[in-house]
């Protein structure tokens, strides 16, 4: 584990001195709940209540933005090859950078949920909470499948473009499941609110377990 | 005789395009070893074998008696590894770098020892600055305290000396001898035929994969082999 | 010769299939002769999910074993998977429309077709940006693999969505006998056809892999 915490700790670390994630990640999961409240009648009074996937689709734009922002920090001055000249097991340094952009993302997201709450007419009450345990849920499945595809996405010659062909495919269960389950709290219809729970879960699970074993036939050269 | 370094018939593929065709050395500990090679000749593909980057697609390679396929995070623990790269990470400060890197490794990650290896090379008054001011000979330096603080037995350098200025480079040159009075193993790639013979006790030249001369460092064939190989095969 | 009798299989049995489709079958009663398009629609989306099997096969035996030719297995099944994806859209879409007045409904089936053919294109799209053999048959079959898991994953969750956003889905109940002995033929002939089109484009895969290999030795 201590390897683990080492690299998120430097993360951390990297974020706090350029800020570069976390607030690329914010003021473009902003942008696009504002353009989308633009476009949309997103009131929730029309004939379809869009609120849940909107949110959705802002968190998505912001991962995969942060994905690949993260994936910059380890090719900068080839620093991934320092990680991999150390004798850390490549599924351990896996799990370090999961755990970095997760902790990323969800800063990021726990930001524009309020203002998401502001704009698209949200209360203040459990249901927000609600949303940002579903937030949490979601994006570990995110960064679980994403992390892996942003190391392969960094071995082709257009990568920023590579990564979202790849990662939005993988992760449709996981927005499908996430906006199943955030519409079902907007509209206080929560009964069977554990099966999407469940498929997120699973998804997460067979994605951190793949992507652990599978880890260094993507960053072997 | 220890052997800090033993390829059997390494061999690597990269699709069609064979890399290395089978090579076979065996390293002494203690020697400084310089490979010499045209651009293409195998020696980067088999400083990173060495260095566990790569795997081979055939043949055995030990690290310090430990077989690198088998046991590869053991045989890490015995290896350094510089390139031109410096594998540092520009935000953070030297101190830091070479903290985290301590702890991936789990040697002592104290300010007081840290401290000491940016004395060593000549960094200390500038530990807590960020790398990203730093010019490219600082930045090698903490490459290489990067490379030393694990204490290596063997010490791979992938043409260091590239974009280095003069002080620069008797810098690196400084640390190479002592690394080497340490007691340990160094191969060192280099196109720069006086630098990678002044310290060597052994060359070996590469081509096309295969080592074509292995010498003792003094043996007049090397600049023969050199000039032939690379200096006439670069005019064609 | 196994893939040239595979070829005259194909072609002996693909006249008898659209026999038992368009005459031996009786005519369905609501949708009339429009259903028939039933017969190529689902043997094509079955097909869709035998490539996606043979992705994640191909792709996992490649990453244990090292054998290109499992990663040959991987991205010809995976490329046969985008057609018959296509297919089972696009037959889909032609039966929807004068069906139910619309050319797409966010259904489990076309929602989960739809997401299988973004993963094989993606699956296509990485490894032409990826120039080196190696390294495309190593990155790709990760993808592959991880791809496949994807498809049950999706099925639940598709499955979910639906229930929480109810549509008609359309005629169901029992099959006609009749018509069940027709689909039989159809799904026959349609795995002969696609037996003979991945053993004829892994032939082509291997043809251009040595192509590829002139081609590198001569600019070396």
């Amino acid at each position: 584990m201590k390897p683990v915490v080492a690299i998120i700790h430097k993360d951390v670390a990297i974020e706090f001195r350029n800020k570069e994630s976390i607030s690329s990640m914010l003021w473009f999961g902003l942008l696009v709940l504002v353009i989308f409240s633009f476009s949309f009648d997103s009131s929730g009074a029309g004939d379809v209540d869009i609120r849940a996937g909107l949110l959705w689709v802002a968190f998505s734009f912001a991962g995969i933005l942060g994905l690949n922002r993260s994936l910059s920090m380890e090719s900068d001055n080839d620093c991934l090859q320092g990680l991999l000249l150390a004798p850390v097991d490549r599924g351990d340094l896996y799990l370090g950078k999961v755990a970095g952009n997760l902790v990323f993302s969800l800063v990021a997201e726990l930001i524009i949920l309020p203002v998401f709450a502001v704009l698209q007419h949200v209360h203040f009450d459990w249901k927000l909470l609600a949303i940002a345990g579903i937030t949490v849920a979601g994006t570990l499945g995110f960064v679980s499948i994403g992390t892996t595809l942003s190391m392969i996405s960094a071995h082709t010659r257009m990568k920023e473009v590579i990564l979202p062909v790849l990662q939005i495919p993988m992760t449709l269960p996981v927005i499908l499941c996430a906006v199943t389950a955030t519409d079902m709290v907007l509209k206080n219809e929560t009964a069977g609110i554990s099966f999407p729970l469940s498929v997120l879960g699973l998804f997460s699970i067979v994605y951190l377990t793949a992507s652990y074993f599978i880890f260094e036939y993507v960053v072997e050269e | 005789m220890k052997l800090a370094l033993e390829s059997e018939d390494i061999q690597k593929k990269f699709g069609h395009f064979t890399a290395l065709g089978g090579v076979t050395i065996q390293v002494p500990r203690g020697e400084f070893v310089t490979l010499f090679g045209r651009n293409g000749a195998g020696k980067t593909t088999f400083l990173k074998i060495a260095a566990t980057l790569m795997r081979p697609t055939d043949g055995s390679f030990r690290v310090e008696g430990i077989d690198i396929r088998k046991e590869p995070e053991r045989a890490r623990r015995q290896i350094g590894f510089l390139s031109h790269n410096t594998f540092i990470y520009r935000d953070l400060s030297a101190i830091e770098n070479l903290r985290f890197f301590c702890r991936l490794y789990g040697a002592d990650s104290s300010d007081s020892r840290l401290m000491g290896l940016l004395e060593r090379v000549g960094l200390r008054r500038r530990a807590n600055d960020t790398v990203r001011n730093f010019s490219r000979g600082l930045q090698q330096r903490v490459g290489i305290a990067r490379v030393l603080l694990h204490d290596p037995q063997l010490v791979l350098l992938d043409e260091p000396y590239t974009g280095l200025d003069a002080q620069a480079v008797t810098m690196l040159n400084d640390m190479l001898d002592e690394i080497v009075k340490d007691g340990r193993t160094v191969i060192l790639t280099t196109h720069d035929l006086e630098q990678g013979l002044r310290a060597a006790t052994r060359v070996l030249i590469m081509d096309r994969g295969k080592i074509v001369l292995s010498a003792e460092a003094h043996d007049p064939e090397i600049r023969a082999t050199y000039s032939r190989l690379i200096v006439t095969g670069a005019r064609r | 010769m196994k893939i040239r009798m595979l070829a005259i299989l194909s072609l002996v049995l693909i006249p008898i299939s659209l026999y038992f489709a368009f005459i031996y079958a009786p005519t369905e009663n609501t949708m009339g002769h429009l259903q028939r398009i039933f017969y190529f629609h689902v043997p094509h989306a079955i097909l869709s999910y035998v490539s996606a099997l043979l992705l994640g096969l191909g792709s996992l035996m490649y990453l244990i074993k090292g054998d290109l030719k499992w990663d040959r297995l991987a991205y010809c099944s995976a490329e046969l998977g985008i057609l018959f994806t296509v297919t089972t859209l696009l037959s889909g879409i032609i039966w929807s429309h004068p069906a139910w007045g619309t050319w797409w409904e966010f259904d489990a089936r076309p929602t989960l077709e739809l997401m299988l053919g973004l993963l094989f294109v993606g699956y296509h799209m990485l490894r032409a940006y990826l120039p080196e053999r190696e390294s495309r048959a190593r990155l790709s079959t990760v993808f592959g693999f991880l791809a496949a898991l994807d498809v049950p994953i999706n099925y639940f969750a598709t499955y979910i969505w639906e229930q929480h956003h109810p549509r008609v889905i359309g005629p169901g109940g029992d099959l006609d006998p009749d018509m069940g002995i027709a689909l039989l033929v159809s799904m026959i002939t349609s795995g002969i056809i696609y037996a003979y089109l991945l053993a004829q484009r892994i032939e082509i895969a291997k043809v251009e892999e040595e192509v590829e290999y002139f081609e590198q030795v001569v600019q070396a």
